[in-house]
């Protein structure tokens, strides 16, 4: 008797969370889902690309040991032999970078607040190549309207508006501090930017592709927003 | 003139339709606001940059309890809150518009001149310092101030969520804050000010439940 009761019990469990996640769930999720689209038609409405961020004194800077190091792999991603930079996707040249090369190219410093989706700031200067100066070597085929980063951190990746990473102040960043990055910080290569929050910043860079469709991210597949500005 | 002999006022409820409906859907904004808020929070339950977190704030690394959070994760939390804020605003523009528009504010907003006496008299008379509250018409001086600031700690709210929201392209704004730092701070102390004016307001209601009345039915017309 109490195992039928058991087993009533249990079907009319079952019965009601399928009926909550047939009427409940759904539409949620689905609700949520059209307006994080609306947000990022949002976001990239309010994104100027010619507004800078506020250039920051040195007496700003955080203590770089208190900056968040950030990597998904179990242990720090640890750089390739032979590691290399390869630009592709729909341009006239593509191109496969040393690190000494992009060393070799115009230089920009930056020092901007960090802005994490966690809700931390910090500071930190950042030096290296302009995101626009890659793209000006590689000449866009018309098109272009993405941009999106691959890592050997395991399959971290991000897509990026071509707007935001033609930024002034977006960067392929070797150096942090005004020495060369660090590994925790994702060495030889990463995106630092000051318009977008850090999980957008690929860190530990293989490619970056000029691309005319969106692609994802490693978060923004998960449910962050994908235009992540700030 | 007391508002209550004031014709704009002939044959209206004492809450009128549109207040209801405001008042009734800003209940449900404001808890989901807060708990996917909350839920924001938990990610960097801190007040302070790295390596700077502010000495004065006492909670600093303590989450808030789960059962206030709405979202389940950070990502979560951030979808949840940017879509209801959409809602938040919305009803609250439209509230200032019907506020504006519809003469309610004549009986409504909180104006020194006319209700800081009656508001003082109406505190003592909680403390029970004074024996009889002062005469009041259709809100007490109290009430004004109460729910006329809480219009500021939402428009406080609007802006300050902005100034984290998109600290670089409304940079001025952020600026107005302190900064982003500053805005976190006035942001969670907005959640406080709210929580403040809700409990007040629920024993205060609870204590005249012709008014919980009034919200759902319109009450009697003028």
């Amino acid at each position: 008797m109490s195992e039928i009761i058991t087993r009533r019990k249990f079907i009319v469990g079952a019965a009601a969370a399928t009926l909550l996640a047939g009427c409940d769930t759904h539409p949620i999720k689905s609700f949520l889902g059209a307006m994080q689209h609306w947000n990022e038609k949002f976001e990239g409405f309010v994104f100027s690309p010619n507004r800078l961020a506020p250039e920051l004194p040195a007496s700003d800077a955080t203590l770089e040991s208190a900056f968040p190091s950030y990597f998904i792999s179990d242990t720090i991603p640890t750089v390739p032999a032979n590691w290399t930079l390869s630009v592709g996707g729909m341009v006239e040249r593509e191109m496969v970078l040393t690190l000494d090369q992009l060393q070799k190219m115009t230089r920009t410093d930056l020092r901007v607040r960090h802005h994490c989706v966690e809700g931390w700031s910090a500071v930190a200067s950042w030096h290296g190549v302009r995101v626009s100066e890659i793209a000006k070597l590689a000449r866009l085929k018309p098109g272009v309207k993405y941009v999106e980063f691959n890592s050997f951190d395991e399959d971290y990746f991000s897509s990026w508006d071509l707007g935001s990473a033609m930024h002034p102040q977006t960067l392929l960043a070797y150096g942090m501090n005004g020495h060369p990055l660090g590994s925790g910080h994702g060495a030889p290569l990463r995106v630092y930017s000051a318009v977008k929050l850090g999980y957008k910043m690929c860190k530990y860079l293989t490619e970056v592709n000029f691309l005319p469709n969106k692609t994802g991210g490693y978060w923004e597949d998960q449910g962050y927003d994908w235009f992540g500005g700030v | 003139m007391p508002a209550s002999r004031d014709p704009a006022f002939k044959g209206r409820r004492e809450q009128p339709l549109p207040i209801r409906i405001v008042h009734w859907c800003n209940a449900l904004f404001l808890l989901l606001m807060a708990g996917s808020g909350l839920q924001i929070l938990v990610a960097y339950p801190s007040l302070g940059p790295r390596g700077a977190q502010y000495r004065w704030y006492p909670f600093q690394g303590t989450p808030p309890p789960s059962w206030m959070r709405l979202g389940g994760w950070l990502g979560g939390g951030r979808q949840w809150h940017f879509a209801i804020a959409w809602f938040f605003v919305l009803n609250g523009i439209f509230y200032l518009a019907y506020f504006f528009l519809s003469d309610e504010w004549r009986r409504r907003m909180f104006r020194p001149w006319r209700d800081t006496s009656g508001a003082v008299a109406q505190f003592l008379y909680y403390l029970r310092i004074r024996k009889m509250p002062p005469p009041a018409d259709f809100y007490n001086g109290l009430q004004r101030l109460a729910y006329s600031s809480v219009i500021i700690f939402g428009l406080l709210m609007v802006l300050s969520g902005l100034a984290i929201y998109k600290p670089v392209q409304l940079h001025f704004l952020t600026l107005l804050f302190g900064g982003y730092d500053g805005a976190r701070v006035v942001h969670l102390a907005g959640l406080c000010l709210f929580a403040m004016f809700l409990v007040t307001h629920l024993v205060l209601v609870s204590m005249h439940p012709r008014e919980i009345v009034n919200m759902i039915t319109g009450g009697r017309r003028e």
